[in-house]
């Protein structure tokens, strides 16, 4: 029975689910088979490859090293592009010429801009070690030390990224009520405090919903990483998703590489939960 | 005090502007350069302190085994973001204007779950789905054409239509509908007449954020695609793993780069007029 309501709601809910649904049944079948380059198909061998997946060190210090990641920029992208919507919020000069400038790398393709950035990181023939010599710093290994690799993954993570937060949280300062800012005013507060206790609290809901979303693009990092650095020198900057795309589609283990997936995506599931609940508790003080 | 703080404040933005915009001006003067000037060491500013050559751009436009060719994965690339883009802001919006209106309910199953199952496709990372959308791909004839990947973008452009429409039409009051219906229109006719004509605003916004996520998209155009149907950054992305013709190289990345680089100055439109403010919530 056919309701107007079923009109509205059904074409994009059958087409998503027959999209997502069939592929998802199929690796989660898939993860319990021996599905390799030298046989396909789909043999039932039980739980053999979670048993593997738990002692492959390798894939448990990819995910250490996402979260660090994702931690690290996530928390820069938050300070500057606050610091950045704060600073273009009010009337200032050429604020509207800032604001669109600011907003341009998230527009950009983030594998053509790190083609861009890899020839600027070039430890010879690149601007950033010839700039920096200039200061009298010696050539930096950017891509080819761990240390180096590490920091220039963070950098055009930060580079491409920060405006994804700068542009949400100026349109939450866009949208915030003046009254709250005339109480702060007529209690002769300074600019200091009217941040830390008004713009700060009333931009609490947009600034979880940020950093969450932006938490969770980044733990999918990996067009980055593959041009950058392919999860090199060694392994300094694989991420579970370069782990897994090297299991699967380069040694073509298939159905390792299902149970590897699988595994991911129910603890991505459970962290974000985490910390999506934990962050509402302490910034807004109630339950999601 | 103030005239520092002003003072300081410009020094940061400044800063930030250069941060932003050098590798579009590195980009712009490499791809300037030849094979000489790019191998004597990191120079920037073109006749003062390399000889320009067009060979770079002219490159992308010539065939034979000097040229790389760029029009083809440009049309693609075009092709199946707009195509993408379109189905999923019809599909999208429709779904989102019954979520907001009205109630769903199939067992346990309401009208937040839906929501929620809509909009955490987001959370899958692509890897996940590449091998199964490899293999579908495969069985049906798909593999490496250009219907394919558009129906695999639909997936991960779809969230994020129904989730800007959803938030949007939570800012339209309802009585809209109503008055609408009161004067005679079927719950259809109210969304086709009244609603969409008023929520231009709510709809442009998605879009642009699904040509932004289609247009950037590498993951499942690299996988899903070989020779015959190649995307802008895979094209891109074959051209840096060979000899790494860097003039090229700038020239393309440019080229890839500009039409949504465009759509920044849109966006900065509708933020100032306080128009994206529902949009995120």
């Amino acid at each position: 029975m056919l309701k107007p309501k079923h009109f509205f709601l059904l074409p994009a809910l059958l087409t998503l689910a027959a999209i997502i649904l069939f592929p998802l049944l199929f690796t989660v079948r898939v993860s319990f088979s021996s599905w390799d380059v030298y046989q396909a198909g789909l043999n039932y061998i039980g739980g053999k490859n979670y048993l593997r997946v738990f002692a492959d060190g390798r894939f448990w210090e990819s995910l250490m090293r996402l979260s660090s990641l994702s931690l690290i920029t996530v928390t820069l992208q938050y300070v500057l592009g606050f610091a950045l919507a704060l600073a273009v919020w009010k009337e200032a000069k050429g604020q509207r010429i800032f604001r669109v400038l600011f907003l341009i790398p998230m527009m950009t393709t983030p594998v053509v801009m790190s083609v861009i950035w890899r020839t600027m990181l070039h430890e010879s023939l690149g601007p950033t070690n010839d700039i920096l010599s200039m200061i009298g710093i010696g050539p930096v290994p950017w891509l080819s030390s761990a240390a180096g690799a590490f920091i220039s993954v963070i950098m055009v993570e930060v580079w491409q990224w920060t405006p994804f937060m700068f542009l949400l949280l100026l349109a939450g300062l866009v949208s915030l009520p003046k009254e709250p800012y005339l109480a702060a005013a007529i209690d002769g507060a300074g600019p200091w405090r009217t941040f830390w206790q008004v713009t700060f609290p009333l931009m609490a809901p947009v600034s979880i919903g940020a950093v969450i979303i932006r938490l969770i693009e980044a733990s999918k990092i990996m067009d980055t990483v593959y041009v950058l650095t392919s999860g090199g020198p060694g392994t300094a900057t694989e991420t579970p998703s370069y782990y897994i795309y090297i299991r699967g589609l380069r040694d073509f283990q298939v159905g390792y590489s299902a149970a590897l997936s699988l595994t991911y995506l129910v603890l991505m599931i459970i962290t974000l939960t985490i910390i999506a609940k934990l962050l509402m508790r302490f910034l807004v003080g109630k339950e999601a | 005090m103030r005239r520092t703080y002003q003072t300081a404040k410009y020094l940061c933005l400044l800063g930030w502007s250069t941060f932003v915009v050098f590798p579009f001006l590195w980009a712009l003067s490499t791809s300037f350069k030849d094979a000489n000037a790019v191998t004597s060491g990191a120079t920037y500013i073109p006749w003062l302190e390399f000889e320009p050559s067009t060979k770079g751009w002219q490159s992308l436009f010539s065939s034979g085994s000097q040229g790389i060719n760029i029009v083809t994965p440009f049309i693609n690339s075009a092709m199946v973001t707009l195509i993408a883009s379109v189905i999923s802001l019809i599909l999208g919006t429709l779904a989102a204007y019954g979520l907001s209106r009205y109630q769903f309910r199939a067992g346990f199953v309401k009208n937040s779950d839906i929501t929620f199952f809509f909009i955490s496709q987001r959370i899958m990372p692509p890897i996940v789905l590449a091998i199964p959308f490899f293999l579908m791909l495969k069985e049906i004839g798909a593999l490496d054409t250009i219907a394919g990947l558009v129906l695999v973008y639909i997936a991960l452009l779809l969230p994020i239509a129904v989730w800007v429409m959803i938030d949007f039409f939570g800012s339209i009051p309802p009585e809209l509908d109503e008055m609408a219906m009161i004067d005679g229109c079927t719950p259809i006719g109210a969304f086709f007449r009244v609603i969409l004509p008023n929520s231009v605003a709510g709809i442009v916004v998605a879009g642009m954020f699904c040509l932004i996520f289609g247009w950037n998209d590498f993951f499942f155009a690299f996988i899903l695609t070989f020779t015959k149907t190649q995307l802008l950054p895979v094209a891109i992305v074959s051209l840096n793993s060979s000899v790494t013709p860097w003039w090229s190289l700038s020239a393309f990345a440019l080229i890839s780069v500009t039409p949504l680089a465009l759509v920044a100055v849109v966006v900065e439109r509708f933020m100032s007029r306080g128009s994206l403010a529902g949009a995120f919530r």
